[in-house]
């Protein structure tokens, strides 16, 4: 049998809506991952501590504040300095397009707007994670 | 189909209240009339007859020095009174130009670091005419005095200012989870205020005790209600103690509650907490003043319930949700604008929100008769419900001995964290219908307008507070620092020591942290 994935759930910055992020844990344990939250007002050096220490293969981020253009870059620049880029970085809240496209090439496999289902969450984790696994094969 | 001809599927309020197919009378027991104990009706027999409510847009971006335009843009425009929107590093009680500031200033609301920045943010507001809200909780204590100097030197007595402070920190812990420090401190600055208040400012109120946030959070109606309500209990239980007479601070609790989709319910929750606050206060607390016993309460339209797609929708549930405020006899108003799944609303938006308000109480004749629908079967049905609900929560917290232990046992957090999960299976099983996202979805959106804060605010903000700690007289901050640091050691109130601070410019980090010193900090515990 497959191993569970592993996901930590992180919420960085001030803000301390944390409804989205907990629902999304939940979904995603009763999809049979295995869930890590960190809690709230997370920096990006804690989180990718965590997912080091945790051995992760998902980072999940949860921002509603606006401050994303100033966290996520930093989270995708530590995990290239301690060469963790094969972990999975998807990115919920509310993010405009335009930051939307611009942190996906910077690495964010995905972003998920406010409406995005839960299924679909879980469903491109579930892929995306197969797919690396199998290019490591 | 059965016999009768009615569709066997159950129907729930948007909280999970099972629904009859139709009620054939109104529940037992009396109903007095509007203005009457326990003000099921509403608090005044003439209602919005007397006095609408209040238009009270929460606002605030980037810098004081653009959200004042914007205060005097909704004057203009209109707006009856103030209500300030604070960003996250303020409400988290940190300077502009501290390292967890980072990406963070002016976001979500206005940066207000100083005295200064207050100064600016009032700029041409005649405080003993305009009343003021302000939410902010932990650092409350601290923002009410920058406010309370700034009536000082605009020659206006402390006994004429009128507002509200949200400074409400339980449901901080509860839901929103913009605290600092731990509950007790976090408690005793609270009745601080409650207390300062009660002696020098009898028009201003020093809290309001807030559900909004807790229905934000994916709490259900009864949720909300019994929550915000126990809430109440705890901080009167605190004034009390403190040696305040229950009738000399009562009447200046005020309350906040969520507008939500579902609109009979919301309704009923408006007329269940009056009939509970009015009971609470006569018979457990044993107030004597009529006016400590009417639940006054502010309504904010539902910001959870606005949707990213197609947009336009939202005015319409903004429509009902602030029209079932309004029915449930709010005594001031929010209606959300369109744009807010997106981003702080921008002035066309925010104008369009202002102008339903307006619509609602000048064009729609709901104005004409307190609590319109008091008496429908239905209504009075689903108010006993929601009270009943309600008082059992209220009951259980009691025994688990008060909403601190509760709340540092996650019984809240948890109830709240499993309605709103249940909430979003429903939504992704389609059994919650959301238009636009759900169902009914449109394949091409015209994209739409949205607030831009620039990176300058920050800037703008980081210099001005460089410039500040220049100019100000340092020893003299230092000195009152600690001041304020002894007196919270102590047990004395610590508002007058508060606003020694911010009269010498200390900024709200140095006093934020003067009390850090003192009080500590809290972390909650990373549970799913």
């Amino acid at each position: 049998m497959l191993k569970p994935i592993r996901v930590l759930v992180a919420k960085p910055g001030l803000d301390g809506h944390d409804r989205g992020a907990k629902v999304i844990a939940r979904a995603l344990r009763d999809a049979g991952m295995e869930v890590i939250y960190t809690g709230l007002r997370q920096t990006p050096e804690m989180i990718v501590n965590a997912a080091l220490q945790e051995d992760v293969q998902v980072i999940g981020l949860s921002i509603l504040s606006g401050a994303h253009n100033a966290i996520v870059p930093r989270v995708m620049e530590l995990l290239r300095e301690k060469d963790m880029t094969d972990v999975l970085v998807v990115l919920g809240g509310i993010v405009p397009d335009q930051d939307a496209a611009e942190l996906k090439a910077q690495g964010v496999a995905a972003v998920f707007q406010p409406g995005a289902s839960l299924d679909g969450i879980v469903e491109f984790i579930r892929s995306s994670v197969a797919q690396k696994v199998e290019a490591d094969l | 189909m059965n016999k009768i001809g009615l569709s066997e599927r159950r129907f729930t309020t948007i909280s999970g209240v099972e629904v009859e197919p139709f009620y054939e009378a109104a529940p037992p027991g009396e109903l007095p009339a509007p203005g009457e104990f326990p003000y099921t009706r509403g608090i005044h027999r003439d209602m919005y007859r007397g006095k609408l409510w209040t238009m009270r847009q929460f606002s605030g971006f980037a810098t004081p020095e653009e959200t004042n335009r914007r205060y005097h843009y909704l004057l203009e425009q209109g707006q009856t009174g103030l209500s300030v929107a604070f960003d996250l590093p303020t409400l988290m009680g940190y300077d502009a130009d501290d390292p967890m500031a980072e990406g963070e200033v002016g976001k979500c609301g206005a940066g207000v670091s100083s005295l200064e920045d207050m100064e600016i943010l009032l700029r041409g507001i005649p405080l003993d005419k305009i009343s003021i809200s302000m939410t902010i909780n932990s650092p409350a204590a601290v923002l009410w005095a920058m406010y309370l100097a700034v009536a000082e030197q605009q020659g206006v007595p402390w006994p004429k200012v009128s507002g509200t402070l949200q400074n409400d920190i339980l449901k901080e812990y509860i839901a929103q989870k913009e605290f600092i420090y731990p509950p007790r401190p976090s408690m005793r600055l609270v009745t601080d205020t409650i207390e300062f208040g009660a002696k020098h400012t009898p028009r201003f109120n020093p809290i309001s005790i807030s559900g909004y946030h807790i229905r934000e959070a994916g709490s259900t109606a009864a949720q909300e209600l019994a929550f915000t309500l126990r809430d109440g209990v705890e901080y009167v239980e605190w004034a009390l103690a403190r040696g305040l007479a229950i009738d000399e601070f009562a009447p200046r609790l005020s309350f906040f509650f969520n507008a939500h989709n579902d609109f009979f319910e919301e309704i009923a929750k408006y007329r269940a907490a009056r009939k509970i606050w009015a009971l609470l206060m006569r018979d457990r607390f044993g107030a004597k003043a009529e006016r400590s016993m009417k639940l006054r309460f502010h309504a904010q339209t539902a910001g959870c319930s606005l949707t990213w797609q197609q947009p336009q929708n939202n005015i319409v549930r903004t429509t009902l949700q602030a029209m079932a405020a309004v029915l449930g006899g709010a005594q001031s108003l929010h209606t959300n604008s369109l744009d807010e799944a997106y981003a702080l609303p921008g002035e066309h938006a925010v104008t369009i929100a202002l102008r339903t308000q307006q619509v609602i109480a000048y064009e729609s004749g709901v104005t004409a008769e307190p609590d319109p629908l008091g008496g429908s079967y239905f209504l009075e049905h689903l108010t006993c419900a929601i009270e009943e609900a309600a008082w059992d929560y209220i009951r259980r917290i009691d025994q688990m001995g008060g909403m601190i232990t509760a709340i540092e046992n996650g019984f809240p957090q948890s109830e709240i964290a499993n309605a709103s999960y249940r909430y979003q299976r429903e939504v992704e099983t389609g059994d919650r219908i959301i238009v636009g996202v759900n169902a009914f979805q449109s394949l091409d959106e015209e994209p739409i307008e949205i607030l831009q804060i620039d990176q300058a605010a920050h800037e703008r903000q980081v210099n001005k507070l460089a410039a500040l700690r220049r100019r100000r007289d340092g020893a003299e901050v230092a000195r009152s620092l600690d001041r304020l640091r002894r007196a919270a050691q102590g047990t004395e109130n610590t508002m007058p020591y508060i606003l020694d601070t911010v009269r010498a410019y200390a900024t709200l980090g140095e006093i934020c942290n003067a009390l850090r010193d003192v009080f500590g900090s809290y972390q909650e515990s990373s549970a799913i």
